[in-house]
């Protein structure tokens, strides 16, 4: 597909390849990614999700099959600056990401790298620290912040990237359920008003109902594709698959089979609300 | 074995422009064999107060009494405290240090005596707990595994020691849902099977309505809150305002409860609004007929 951002082209990663602990990570895995597009990636733990995401940014390199993005490929060495320019990265534990003495200078870390001029290094250190309220921090060490307040540092520090698209591993499997609403809001806002495309990686089924489209991991395949509509409405399936719906869909599935008749694809309390009210 | 923290203050980084007191003033009693669920914003104190409970930090002033034994005294064994109070910390990672997943489980149990011929069973067992096999993972580096795989590990460890009080700081964050639920119903027997005193530390409203009996909750560095899950979450503006909320199927609820098809605002849990909603829709039901 010529419009994809990213696509993976049939890609295999073996870790520790050539020793007695071969493990097949991710197997024959094809698919694209479209600019603009907000794509969830579910499964359970080991299913391969993270090791997906890193090769969305050259981070892991396919055993076979191969990664481009905007066009380029990964393996292509000369290629991985401009490719990390274009796909930034948070991880599950930002503790290994941040790494100035100040948390501004670790925002400021990423653009410096760019080459961007200092005035706009200033404006876009402010602007993301704001985006994850985290400005009235900006001169602490990184290392006295709580866990949760990481995670939103190292989310600002990508943000000041300004990448074309954010890959996001489990953001918010350390925030409170206040924090945890304002970073969805400012990824969802990023990707809807900058048209920036998101990957977002998470155990949380509530996060994934804003996606465009949800891939649901398993055993390194990608065993389940659609809209949140689509994927939740297959409420065993996806028990099978060791995971779970949002909350709303639990509670609709669980009265319908009391008899009552809610819609399958119920996803908030908005509808639920609505449904039950009528 | 019973917790008590007497006037406990904490500040980082004392006397250095960094400076940063975590908590202010704290007292709070937790009872031999109570499952109490601490809940509050990042960087309300929570890690940090659950810290003193093995000694791990100790205190700026005041004092931290596990079992009756004052853990600022002198001389105080705090080997044989830690044997007692399994802690998993938040971020596994930091727990993790064995070269093999037996090496690193084994640990824990060994420093507390148990014999190497038992270990491997204690090993084995643990594991289990967490739905982990240890045929499998055995030689396996605990560096090498997903971030969901080495949390089990952690939790794995600290089980494997049999603890009298254990302690977990956000012991699902990582987990898929399904391991979530498994490794909170273990806590939630072995708390009834080894007569356990349980700290839950976590930013689930959802599993700590369902699990525990008592519920903290801290804000910036006190606490603001101290009762029942009935008690607690009936103050859903407030925890709002503390950066928490009530669990969604509450939410939900309210909202009815405005529209006027339920009577009842004091659900927390996915079971309790299954049953409270089919009764009145089944009411409604039968009133049109
Ligand atoms: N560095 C590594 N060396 C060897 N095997 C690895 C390594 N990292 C991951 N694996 C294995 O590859 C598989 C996929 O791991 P991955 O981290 O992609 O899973 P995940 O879906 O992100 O899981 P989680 O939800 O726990 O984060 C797992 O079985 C894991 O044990
Ligand atoms: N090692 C440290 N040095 C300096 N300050 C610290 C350190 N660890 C924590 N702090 C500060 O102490 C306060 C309390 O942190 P703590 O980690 O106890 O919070 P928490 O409630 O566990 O947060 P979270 O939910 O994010 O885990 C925070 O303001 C944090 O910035
Ligand atoms: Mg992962
Ligand atoms: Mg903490």
């Amino acid at each position: 597909m010529a419009d994809a951002l990213i696509e993976f082209r049939n890609v295999n990663h073996i870790y520790g390849k050539g020793t007695q602990q071969e493990w097949d990570a991710l197997i024959d895995v094809s698919v694209s990614i479209r600019p603009g597009e907000f794509v969830a990636v579910l499964g359970h733990n080991g299913s391969g999700k993270s090791t997906l995401a890193k090769h969305a940014n050259a981070l892991l390199l396919p055993s076979s099959g191969c990664v481009l993005v905007d066009g380029m490929d990964t393996r292509d060495e000369e290629t991985v600056w401009d490719i990390r320019q274009r796909v930034g990265m948070v991880f599950q534990n930002p503790d290994n990401q941040l790494v100035a003495t100040t948390v501004e200078e670790d925002v400021a870390f990423g653009p410096e790298n760019l080459g961007v001029p200092s005035p706009e290094i200033r404006r876009r250190v402010d602007e993301a620290l704001l985006a994850v309220d985290m400005l009235e921090y900006r001169l602490h060490s990184p290392h006295q912040l709580s866990g949760g307040q990481k995670q939103r540092v190292a989310i600002a520090g990508m943000i000041a990237m300004r990448p074309k698209c954010i890959v996001l591993d489990e953001p918010t499997a350390m925030l409170d359920p206040v924090g945890r609403q304002e970073v969805m809001q400012t990824v969802r806002r990023l990707n809807e008003e900058e048209n920036i495309t998101v990957l977002h990686i998470t155990h949380y089924m509530d996060e994934a109902i804003f996606a465009d489209r949800i891939l649901v991991m398993e055993s390194g395949r990608i065993a389940l594709e659609g809209t949140p509509a689509q994927v939740f409405s297959q409420v065993d399936t996806l028990y099978k698959l060791q995971l779970d719906v949002p909350q709303m869909t639990a509670l609709a599935h669980r009265l319908n089979k009391r008899g009552f008749s809610l819609p399958a694809d119920t996803l908030t309390v908005d509808e639920l609300v609505n449904q039950l009210c009528q | 074995m019973s917790i008590t923290v007497e006037n406990l203050s904490y500040v980082y980084l004392p006397d250095t422009p960094m400076q940063k007191q975590a908590l202010f003033d704290v007292s709070v009693h937790i009872d031999d064999k109570e499952f109490v669920g601490i809940i509050g914003h990042t960087g309300s104190g929570k890690s940090t107060l659950i810290q003193h409970f093995n000694g791990l930090v100790k205190p700026t002033s005041g004092r931290v009494l596990v079992d009756g034994v004052d853990l600022t005294q002198k001389g105080v064994n705090l080997r044989a405290i830690r044997r007692k109070v399994g802690m998993v910390f938040q971020y596994p990672e930091h727990q993790l240090f064995g070269e093999t997943v037996f090496e690193d489980v084994a640990f824990g149990p060994k420093n507390s005596g148990v014999p190497d011929a038992a270990l491997e069973d204690r090993v084995r067992e643990g594991l289990a707990m967490v739905d982990l096999d240890l045929d499998v993972l055995r030689e396996r580096s605990p560096f090498e595994l997903s971030g969901g795989q080495k949390r089990r590990v952690a939790i794995a460890g600290v089980l494997a020691m049999k603890p009298a009080i254990l302690i977990l700081d956000e012991p699902t964050a990582g987990l898929d849902p399904r391991g979530r639920d498994e490794i909170l119903s273990q806590v939630q027997s072995l708390y009834q099977a080894w007569d356990l005193t349980v700290i839950l530390v976590t930013h689930s409203m959802e599993d700590i309505a369902r699990m525990a009996k008592r519920l903290i909750v801290m804000d910036h560095g006190r606490i603001a809150l101290d009762g029942t899950p009935q008690d607690v979450f009936s103050n859903a503006d407030k925890l709002r305002s503390m950066g928490l909320g009530v669990p969604q199927v509450t939410t939900l609820i309210h909202e009815l409860h405005r529209r006027g098809l339920v009577q009842r605002r004091d659900i927390f849990t996915l079971d309790e609004a299954e049953s409270e909603i089919t009764r009145v829709l089944e009411l409604k039901r039968h009133g049109n007929a």
